[in-house]
């Protein structure tokens, strides 16, 4: 596998593999995120995929060495790196994402609409029947920044964004969709919302997505919304 | 128990960090200053990572509702118990009933106050760190509030023994001091424009000639726009040589990005986990803390040292910090024997 190693900071590194947001590199990137989950190094902190890089932090009082600890945990890595390929694409997992789209839950759904010259259920049918890949989780916990939008239902963000922008909202800014796991201030255009949760901080795995998964928007009725809610609880 | 009775600014439950669960965009909150933090926690015989209260600026007054062993570090924001100062970065033991109180802030920006056995407050995600925004860890998941009690965890054998040394010399007094400190080594410098150790950042080849030494240069000051998340700078505009996008990669403790405007961020402990600003520079982790002490309206010199040195001065610190805490399980126990 191609790849370079430079320093983050004096305890942390990135390993970059790609300079574009593509398939191919997102294939590596998770290659190379397993590689460390599956070995369990000991001087490893933890590891966070970007969109082209995955950066190692590390502890270096863990590191023996008679040079430094990022000289000796590089050439450690190169080999090891040098011989990982991704070998064919597997399967990612799809995670299904249930919409309740527009009225109180989606206020800006009109306005996407109006701006592609399309109708309301036009955008739906084209945002739902999408093929998306999360390419990496930030911004905020859980929050997936999720690829393969159609440009039809683009959208320049809000020229006054929101104060408050509830939980599980889904939204549109430029070419990319994305779901909000918690509230925050954000100036998406609002086309829907899940009643699913993306942020669970009393779990095993705080995220419902991953790097790597595909997603599935299904539009649901405002009667099916608060059914799942209630189940939840 | 202990009892808050005014909140202060910002006072929260902070341990080192939240580690593991970046990958899921969980930020690592913990305390922004981890030297005092951890030397905080020795002097009372925790272990470094017990979870100790952040205050900033202004601290909160609160009363102890049972003997209490204590250690305040970091900034000075004027401690006193029942009216009398309390000198900082000491182990001190204080008596059920006595009222702590914060006055103004003297030097730095940021206190931690260290109690033996640490504060008994879940772990969310194997950390006490409160991450403020997503409403979870530390006390109910938020700053602390008028009226709060914390409840205190069991001591360490070690906590007892400096409990009992203070003890024997505490005679009539609400509160009693230990009589030795720390070496000075470890308490931050409160010059007017602190030097700040930075390492070229991922994207330093990026910036202009003139903002690569205009980094190194120039001063920078802290401006209002400085929070637990990260301190906006105000100073030379940094500036890329061509308009480039990048893609969202991830940051650390200390990352210096600058958006397009110009002005530079250093990242802190609430950091989001990603950032898609080019990065110019990295502040050494040995740095940190003086970064952490500095308030708005603080100036700060950025000094170029190598990545090769910031290892090894990280390496240094940590043996030194290492030996501190050796140095006072031995003093405790031979006052104790």
């Amino acid at each position: 596998m191609k790849y370079t190693i430079e320093p983050l900071g004096d305890n942390s590194m990135i390993i970059e593999l790609g300079q574009d947001m593509s398939h191919e590199i997102q294939q590596k990137v998770k290659k190379v995120s397993s590689f460390f989950e599956e070995n369990k190094f000991e001087w490893v902190i933890e590891t966070v995929p970007g969109f082209t890089t995955v950066a190692v932090f590390y502890d270096p009082l863990k590191i023996k060495t008679t040079t430094l600890p990022y000289d000796e945990v590089r050439a450690f890595l190169e080999p090891l790196l040098e011989k990982l390929e991704v070998d064919g694409d597997t399967e990612p997992r799809v995670v299904e994402i249930p919409v309740c789209y527009g009225g109180e839950f989606g206020p800006d759904l009109e306005e996407v609409a109006n701006h592609n010259g399309l109708t309301v259920d036009e955008v739906i049918d084209i945002h739902s029947n999408g093929e998306y890949t999360v390419y990496m989780i930030g911004f905020a916990p859980g929050f997936p920044y999720i690829g393969g939008m159609s440009e039809k239902i683009a959208a320049p963000r809000r020229s006054n964004p929101r104060l408050k922008i509830p939980a599980g909202s889904v939204g549109i800014a430029g070419k990319q969709t994305g779901v909000y796991p918690i509230e925050t201030p954000g100036g998406w255009q609002l086309i829907g919302k899940t009643p699913e949760k993306l942020f669970t901080p009393e779990g095993n795995t705080p995220s419902l997505l991953q790097a790597g998964d595909q997603i599935k928007f299904v539009p649901i009725s405002e009667e099916e919304f608060q059914k799942i809610e209630e189940d939840a609880r | 128990m202990i009892k808050i009775t005014k909140p202060g600014l910002l006072t929260s439950v902070q341990d080192l960090g939240r580690y593991g669960f970046q990958k899921y965009g969980v930020i690592t909150s913990g305390v922004m200053d981890t030297t005092a933090h951890r030397i905080a926690n020795y002097l009372v015989g925790n272990a470094e990572n017990e979870a100790t209260l952040e205050l900033t600026l202004l601290g909160p007054d609160m009363e102890f509702r049972e003997d209490t062993l204590i250690s305040i570090c970091g900034g000075n924001l004027s401690p006193s118990i029942d009216g009398k100062p309390v000198k900082l970065w000491r182990s001190v033991l204080v008596t059920a009933g006595s009222k702590l109180k914060f006055g103004g802030c003297k030097t730095g920006c940021r206190a931690y106050l260290a109690v033996a056995g640490g504060f008994d407050v879940p772990e969310v995600m194997n950390s006490k760190s409160t991450y403020l925004r997503a409403g979870i860890g530390g006390h109910n998941g938020k700053a602390l509030q008028n009226e709060d009690e914390l409840s205190i965890g069991e001591p360490s054998e070690l906590s007892r023994k400096i409990a009992k040394v203070l003890a024997a010399q505490l005679g009539e007094n609400k509160f009693v001091e230990m009589q030795w400190t720390i070496s000075s080594d470890f308490i931050g410098s409160s010059a007017s424009k602190p030097q700040v150790r930075v390492i070229k950042g991922r994207q330093y080849d990026w910036f202009t000639t003139e903002s690569q030494m205009k980094l190194f240069t120039d001063h920078f000051e802290v401006t209002s726009q400085s929070d637990r998340m990260g301190y906006r700078l105000k100073g030379p505009e940094l500036a890329l040589e061509e308009k480039q996008e990048m893609l969202s990669e991830a940051v650390s403790f200390g990352t210096i990005q600058v958006p397009s405007e110009g002005n530079p961020i250093v990242l802190l402990a609430d950091r989001q986990t990603t950032g898609g600003y080019p990065k110019i520079g990295q502040i050494a982790t040995v740095d940190l803390s003086i970064m952490a002490q500095l308030k708005p309206g603080d100036k700060v010199q950025f000094v170029e040292v190598s990545h090769e040195v910031a290892q090894q001065l990280y390496l240094d610190r940590e043996k030194k910090l290492h030996q501190l805490k050796q140095g006072i399980a031995l003093k405790i126990r031979q006052e104790t024997k």
